[in-house]
């Protein structure tokens, strides 16, 4: 968490980023910037699903309906950030050559969607306002 | 590199024979589609309860955000064509288009609420 405040600065300081180290080959920043792309989409359509749960599923109860929406759009930000947070991190190892930092978050967000789609069957079963 | 010239000269400007540009421009054009498609339901969203001033002010803040999404995709699309071996990504780019993304979902808590 600490070190993820630090990388802040980082984000808009290219200079920063561009003194350490030496310039990898372009095509492993390209890769890295399409990591962050997927990660990108990852995030929008978890924020495109939040929109999507408040206005597809109204005859949900309110409760339900805005705390999944509310879940689903956390996600989205909580990915974004972690995606140019990630980028950053890579980049710099590149530059600094060492090794890709390694990270708890894919299996985390594979967790949380795994546990979101149990509370949607949950939801459809049980939840319905009729 | 190396390969195209030893293949026989090509004719246009030196092509990267992995096609990594064309696939950062590809990457940047599917995420510009997710974002529409988010920018799009929020707009429904914010439209959902007939036109009210918060409504309308909500749904016009997602289309500005969707234009500056479709600004920075563009601009980085056109530094990747500008050179046969582009740079890396200025963080700062990459900062602006994860804001973005992030007010998208500000705006969409603001109209749940």
């Amino acid at each position: 968490m600490i070190e993820f405040v630090r990388n802040i600065r980082l984000w808009f300081a290219p200079e920063q980023v561009r003194r350490e180290g030496g310039t990898p080959d372009y095509r492993f920043s390209l890769a890295n910037e399409r990591t962050f792309l997927a990660w990108l989409r990852t995030a929008l359509a978890l924020v495109g699903g939040g929109f999507a749960v408040d206005q597809f599923l109204p005859d949900l109860r309110w409760g339900w309906r805005v705390g999944l929406a509310l879940a689903l759009l956390a996600a989205g930000v909580l990915c974004a950030l972690r995606a140019v947070n990630h980028w950053v991190r890579c980049e710099r190892a590149m530059r600094r050559g060492e090794d890709l930092p390694v990270s708890r978050f894919p299996a985390l967000l594979g967790v949380v969607v795994a546990l979101v789609a149990v509370a949607m069957v949950f939801v459809v079963l049980v939840g319905w306002d009729t | 590199m190396s390969a195209g010239e030893a293949a026989g000269a090509p004719a246009g400007p030196v092509r990267d024979p992995g096609l990594q540009p064309e696939r950062t421009r590809l990457a940047w054009r599917r995420t510009t589609l997710a974002a529409t498609v988010a920018a799009v339901l929020a707009a429904k969203s914010a439209l959902r309860d007939g036109v009210s001033v918060s409504g309308a002010v909500g749904g016009a803040l997602c289309c500005v955000l969707w234009l500056g999404f479709l600004a920075l995709a563009h601009r980085r699309i056109r530094l990747l064509a500008a050179s046969p071996e582009p740079g890396a990504m200025a963080p700062r780019h990459a900062a602006a288009a994860v804001l973005v993304t992030v007010a998208l979902a500000v705006c969409g808590v603001g109209l749940l609420l």
